[in-house]
């Protein structure tokens, strides 16, 4: 059974970033392999070794104190689950999350798991807009199709790679050089849509580490995503031609 | 100078004049709204909310305007400019404005106009890339409150946690709500917000739930809980399309309501407009007659006849509403077309997310055919079939016009179409189906 681990989904999905839990879901099912959806609610402790493929999604601001204190208790359990080969992907808030501490506007911090090497600081303006990003994974280029809509800064550490490179938009640092990080099978992205369902490269990436982690066979057969594609290309014509 | 440019607009037809001679006349005079806003001797109510606004208002025009001239901005036109236009453009005689009001907009809106009432109905999250989080609208509302003059009315609904506590200690407050458990949801929506307590942050613990997060609930460590309603739905009785009949209890007594609009959103729009309708002192048992012959606003089960079969027309912006429509529509929805349109524009929300919240599963599986259109079609689409609706089912036609006539043209005799759509693709089809005659153009009738 192929788990799917959406982390507090009553908190951190701001971004439809339940949409992804879908798409996961539904791609595997439509494969013909068990899978389940197994959230993790706040104050529940995270078990590494039910966890497949971790997802986690942005919040309020308002909640992410709350939700960074909660997250840091499971930092063990999900280093642990990331050494064992667990994927996984964080988005928006999420992805600041992964890093050592967000600071805001007032100079007040909010350490986060640690989990990569990188820090976020409140910029002054949000940066919003569909975005188009360069993404090297397994050996392919893709483009990377979806909206971005914060007001973090997050600069990676020095030994950090960035997920992929904006062709459109603003990325971690709102001057297009970079976008989100990748550590290994960790991933991290201010891109939400939701992410998935546009990007079903990605999604399958994933689902390939689950299968690989769960001792499932990782070469997937392949689906008809003609849909997905067209509206990729949908997404991909109106963020190169949209004023932002 | 502004009135010409709004009588241009108009004539020029596209924009129904309803925003351009604010524009003008901002330029003239930054400031000059509050001394707009004087000599309507009724006052002004100013209604705002995420989901409800443009209804409420409309409910609230119908009630006032059976025995005075009731001045009312167009739905289109709730940010300043449109509010400006139509205290700038109302007919002298006019005795009462009804002014629905965008949320983010409020704030500065009411620092000029003094309203008598404030009716105040929900926020959810909507277009946040447009609004910014819930919360700093919240935060604005409360420092807007902060500043009001104390013979403001407030008209709160008390079923929203963050819009009940607005009431603060003023003694000026009207709150209504649902008080009827019968009605209340098994369980909340995926999409509903979470909610915590105003004051201590711990998580309301729900008595009963409505619609999205609104219901009755408590802090369990006693901060907070919803406050006495002044104005109550009890015994409510959906039925169907026809709409929903409710008991409303009010300060001045008992009325039932034959409200003909469906869903329990509705019966909180009609309880805001009777209970802001009683403050300019409307007896709530006229308010409740007067809204039997209410008739829907833009989009808003909008029913049209059309080559003998019947339109609904929905418009849909958030999770919160599409869920509560779809749940509206579902008693009647075997054998109907159903025709989605997803635009992208601002006034839609250029992030088109929202729609992967919606609880879609299962809900559009009795549907006889499913037409996605918008300039999103084909995101629509793709959700539909991760709701396992299958490929073969679901049609593409962009343009919302050439899929409603597809659907309509599909549609046996007495056959019926639901239409849901986003605010332009909704005025695109309107605006087609105005041209033929068929439902009034949108801007008219709504002063």
């Amino acid at each position: 059974m192929l788990r799917i681990v959406p982390i507090y989904p009553e908190l951190l999905s701001i971004y439809a970033d339940r949409g992804n839990v879908r798409v996961l879901a539904q791609r595997a099912r439509w494969r013909g392999l068990p899978v389940e959806v197994v959230p993790l609610g706040l104050g529940e402790e995270l078990d590494p070794a039910a966890a497949d493929v971790i997802l986690i999604g942005g919040g309020q601001d308002r909640d992410q104190a709350l939700v960074a204190e909660a997250l840091i208790a499971q930092t063990p359990a999900l280093r642990s689950a990331i050494a064992d080969g667990v994927p996984v992907l964080a988005v928006c808030g999420g992805f600041q999350l992964l890093g050592h501490r967000y600071v805001d506007q007032s100079g007040r911090e909010t350490p986060g798991t640690g989990l990569v090497d990188l820090e976020t600081h409140a910029g002054t303006r949000r940066i919003i807009g569909n975005v188009l990003v360069d993404v090297r994974l397994g050996g392919e280029v893709h483009t990377m199709v979806g909206f971005e809509n914060h007001a973090g800064r997050t600069r990676l550490g020095a030994g950090v790679t960035p997920f992929g490179r904006p062709k459109v938009g603003g990325g971690n640092d709102g001057d297009g050089l970079a976008e989100g990080c990748r550590v290994d099978r960790v991933i991290g992205t201010y891109v939400h849509g939701p992410l998935l369902p546009k990007n079903p490269w990605l999604a399958d990436q994933l689902l390939s580490w689950a299968c690989q982690h769960r001792g499932l066979d990782p070469v997937l057969e392949t689906l008809d995503d003609r849909l997905e594609a067209a509206a990729a290309e949908t997404a991909m014509r109106i963020a190169r031609t949209e004023s932002r | 100078m502004a009135r010409v440019a709004g009588a241009l607009s108009r004539a020029a037809g596209r924009g129904g004049g309803t925003t351009l001679p604010g524009h003008v006349f901002l330029r003239l005079a930054p400031n000059g709204l509050t001394g707009l806003a004087e000599g309507l001797p009724d006052g002004i109510v100013a209604v705002s909310a995420t989901n409800g606004k443009t209804t409420t208002s409309a409910m609230l025009s119908h009630i006032l305007g059976a025995d005075r001239l009731v001045c009312r901005n167009a739905a289109g036109a709730n940010l300043m400019s449109g509010v400006v236009s139509t205290l700038l453009t109302r007919p002298p005689e006019a005795v009462v404005g009804v002014l629905e009001i965008d949320e983010a907009a409020l704030p500065a809106v009411v620092a000029q106009v003094r309203p008598r009432v404030m009716a105040l109905g929900n926020l959810f999250r909507d277009q946040l890339d447009r609004h910014g989080e819930l919360e700093l609208v919240a935060d604005r509302w409360r420092a807007m409150i902060a500043e009001l003059p104390a013979e403001t009315t407030l008209v709160l609904c008390a079923d929203d946690p963050v819009i009940d506590a607005l009431a603060g200690d003023r003694a000026q407050v009207v709150r209504y709500g649902i008080d009827d458990p019968s009605v209340a949801l098994a369980e909340r929506d995926e999409a509903a917000d979470s909610t915590f307590c105003v004051r201590c942050g711990a998580a309301y613990v729900y008595d009963a739930v409505y619609l999205g997060h609104l219901g009755g609930y408590r802090c369990p460590n006693g901060d907070h809980e919803r406050g006495a309603l002044n104005v109550a739905a009890r015994a409510v009785r959906p039925q169907g399309l026809q709409g929903t009949q409710f008991r409303v209890d009010a300060p001045d007594g008992s009325s039932e309501v034959m409200l003909p609009l469906p869903g329990l959103y509705n019966v909180e729009n009609a309880l805001a407009a009777i209970a802001a309708a009683h403050v300019l002192g409307v007896p709530t048992a006229v308010a409740a007659q007067r809204l039997a012959s209410f008739t829907a606003a833009f989009g808003r089960f909008e029913r049209i006849a059309i080559e003998g079969r019947e339109a609904v027309l929905i418009l849909f912006k958030n999770p919160t509403g599409a869920n509560e429509a779809l749940r509206a529509i579902a008693p009647d929805i075997h054998g109907a077309r159903i025709v989605l349109a997803l635009n992208d524009r601002i006034a839609d929300g250029r992030d088109v997310s929202w729609i992967w919240d919606i609880d879609l599963e299962g809900m559009l599986d009795p549907a006889e055919a499913i037409v996605c259109s918008g300039t999103r079609a084909t995101e629509l689409a793709m959700r539909l079939r991760y709701a396992d609706i299958p490929l073969h089912r679901i049609e593409r036609t962009g343009d919302v016009a050439a899929a409603f006539d597809g659907a309509v043209a599909g549609a046996p005799p007495g056959g019926r179409v639901y239409v849901l759509a986003t605010y332009t693709a909704m005025l695109d089809l309107h605006r087609v189906l105005a041209d033929r005659g068929l439902t009034e153009p949108f801007w008219e009738g709504n002063r």
